[in-house]
């Protein structure tokens, strides 16, 4: 029992990056773009992030991660433009152009990172996020010591995203409309909604998040970036995706399942049952998984009816 | 029609495209395009062009070396995209392959006859049971083949590096040296190219690429997957078995990419490696099948041109350009060919200009 307690806040901070990356790949799968760019903009948000911080310590000091986290929201958006013009304008297939941001986003990193820092990686920065206390409620006993005492702040950036995505796609118009253009595109059409500027909208929405989730990630689990700073997170994502049947609350369980998991590997050797397995068990665990979650799910549709399929406006 | 030349012509202006995209990059960043060119010419021919004019054939190995393991995932990947399928997954069934490769070389007394032939069948076997897994999931759940490769990727690299050290391994990082009888290290191709790591794992790539061309366009089989490919009502409408064709051609597919894991592992190398991070030999199979235009003469050319740029990454780096710009020259080429409609419309854009002009 312990242990466990003392898990939560590694957990927390594995999956906090975990659900809002996903949280983005639910706003790009309901507006009908499959995005399996995930990765790719994990990367080029978390390099942003690093560089920026790195180069802002010594003037903003602890703003600077913040500062970093923002650009690398940004870098991420204008990254996945080109996801958003490929598939989107051009009726590229967006398994393939995903793929292509994935590669390119390996190289144009490392690539920047040798032109700016003269080596294969960013340089280190001092400090990164801190952590903060909740004043008040770290006095709970038992769930302060869980949830508010000595915790990364991106957990309760995660949750308020959370929030803020339930409500916009559930409670808004803005909402409606964008889960209409990814289950039927042309009967959303026929009411007059944009299906090209929702998918545009649902793309660069994925880009925003799964950059910040990149930032997020940099700065508290590594103390620079390099090309394995993102190491499959983003396809974690993915699976918190699916694994919550694309909504909110169920990619935050989800990623949640997934940032304890990994926790666990860490733990595991004072685990007794658990010592025994080796540690690549805990890291390939989720993606196992994720498959047994496909096939569970597959008889009923869960999933945004037309995502991936290419928008044609004349077909019935 | 214009169909026939833009098939041609759209992968021909995305490789332009993409390396001029390069050059560009190389400029903005304040280093010299020139540097790339000449080592991109040194790796493809040996001669060095920026004056001396010396001549060293172990680039040419070097390069061929680079092209065996993409042009094996790069038919993977085309094998499956004639049946109207995805393969994402030749990253981990090159893996798994990799892994049985160890697994044959090791574990068979040394000396067997045939005993390298035996580890390549064991990794095509291998590749073809992990790919029949997305591909039987597709057939009988429906359930899209890419997202379940995606997973099966992650789960065969640390599930490799796992077993690999179960084999025995002094520091962690790899397995024993593997036998003379299991390897594919060829001294004569060595002597012919000054001593590079080319090697006998070019007889089953040449192989397999007429396996590949005679399987899809000269039998029935490979006609009732092309069906499979081009409308799956009609083909079952016709008496074909989908389901089964799905699965079958996932498994052919995996087999290449299980043999590419083989050809580096007992060819390239000597023993098994523990990896770090994946080594994306499946995604550049992606950019091989896409240029290559999925028929078996393609994937051999764009493999060619795909394995130069990667042997021309060292030279490049010595250069002062970061060796990454390769990936950022091929990441550019995939986006371009996947921007097919947008190519055309340039293309005709072009040649409309052209005939207005008296």
């Amino acid at each position: 029992m312990k242990l466990l307690l003392e898990m939560f806040p590694i957990a927390l901070m594995f999956a906090s990056p975990i659900v809002i990356a996903a949280l983005g790949g639910l706003f790009s799968e309901r507006s009908g773009i499959v995005n399996v760019a995930l990765e790719g903009i994990m990367m080029v948000g978390g390099f942003a992030a690093a560089a920026v911080t790195v180069a802002l310590e010594p003037s903003a000091g602890a703003a600077a991660p913040w500062i970093g986290m923002l650009v690398g929201l940004a870098s991420g958006i204008v990254f996945s433009m080109l996801h958003a013009f490929a598939s989107v304008n051009l009726k590229a297939d967006q398994v393939v152009s995903g793929t292509a941001l994935n590669i390119l986003a390996g190289g144009l990193t490392v690539y920047l990172s040798q032109i700016f820092f003269r080596q294969q990686r960013t340089r280190a920065f001092s400090t990164g996020l801190s952590k903060i206390s909740v004043p008040v409620l770290k006095d709970i006993p038992v769930i302060g010591d869980m949830l508010f005492y000595e915790m990364y702040p991106t957990f309760y950036v995660a949750l308020l995203l959370v929030l803020l995505t339930w409500f916009v796609v559930y409670k808004t118009p803005l909402g409606l409309r964008l889960r209409a253009c990814g289950e039927h595109p042309q009967a959303a059409a026929s009411m007059g909604v944009s299906v090209f500027r929702m998918r545009w909208f649902g793309v660069l929405a994925s880009g925003a998040l799964a950059g910040l989730a990149g930032g997020a990630m940099v700065l508290t689990q590594d103390i620079q970036y390099t090309v394995t700073s993102i190491h499959g997170t983003g396809f974690i994502a993915l699976a918190s995706l699916i694994f919550g049947k694309w909504t909110p609350w169920g990619v935050l369980g989800a990623g949640l399942f997934f940032g304890f998991s990994q926790a666990l590997s860490f733990y595991a050797k004072d685990i007794n049952f658990l010592s025994r397995l080796p540690l690549e068990f805990f890291y390939f665990m989720p993606y196992v998984l994720t498959i047994v979650a496909l096939i569970v799910f597959s008889g009923r549709s869960v999933g945004p009816k037309a995502a991936g399929e290419i928008y044609d406006a004349g077909k019935r | 029609m214009a169909n026939k030349r833009s098939k041609l012509a759209v992968p021909l202006v995305a490789v332009l495209l993409g390396f001029l995209l390069g050059a560009i990059v190389i400029v903005i960043t304040g280093k010299s395009p020139l540097a790339m060119v000449l080592a991109l010419g040194r790796t493809l021919t040996g001669v060095d062009f920026s004056g001396r004019g010396d001549y060293n054939p172990r680039y040419v190995g070097e390069f061929i070396l680079q092209s065996l393991p993409i042009t094996l995932t790069g038919l993977s990947v085309a094998f499956a995209f004639r049946t109207g399928l995805f393969n994402i997954g030749a990253e981990g069934q090159l893996m798994i392959g990799s892994l049985a490769a160890v697994a044959g070389a090791l574990l068979i007394p040394a000396g067997t006859p045939f005993h390298a032939v035996l580890c390549l069948m064991a990794a095509m076997a291998a590749g073809a049971l992990w790919a029949a897994v997305p591909g039987y999931l597709k057939a009988r759940f429906n359930v899209h083949e890419v997202v379940v490769s995606i997973m099966m990727n992650y789960t065969a690299w640390h599930f490799s590096n796992w077993a690999l050290l179960q084999f025995g391994s002094l520091d962690r990082v790899k397995t024993p040296d593997f036998p003379v009888s299991a390897s594919l290290k060829s001294a004569f191709l060595s002597g012919l190219t000054n001593g590079s790591r080319l090697n006998w794992g070019i007889l089953p790539v040449a192989l397999a690429l007429v396996v590949f061309w005679f399987v899809i366009e000269k039998t029935t089989f490979g006609y009732s997957l092309r069906a499979v490919g081009f409308n799956k009502d009609a083909a079952r409408y016709a008496g074909m078995k989908v389901e089964r064709n799905i699965v079958f051609s996932m498994m052919i597919a995996g087999a290449f990419a299980g043999l590419a894991g083989a050809v580096i592992t007992l060819g390239t190398f000597n023993f098994g490696r523990v990896l770090p991070s994946m080594e994306l030999y499946g995604m550049d199979g992606i950019a091989v099948a896409l240029v290559g235009g999925n028929a078996a003469i393609g994937v051999l050319l764009s493999g060619l041109l795909f394995g130069m740029l990667k042997a021309a990454q060292p030279l490049m780096q010595s250069q002062g350009i970061p060796r990454e710009i390769a990936s950022i020259i091929q990441s550019s080429i995939v986006l371009f060919v996947a921007m097919r409609l947008g190519l055309e419309a340039l293309i005709d854009l072009v040649k409309r200009n052209r005939e207005a002009r008296p």
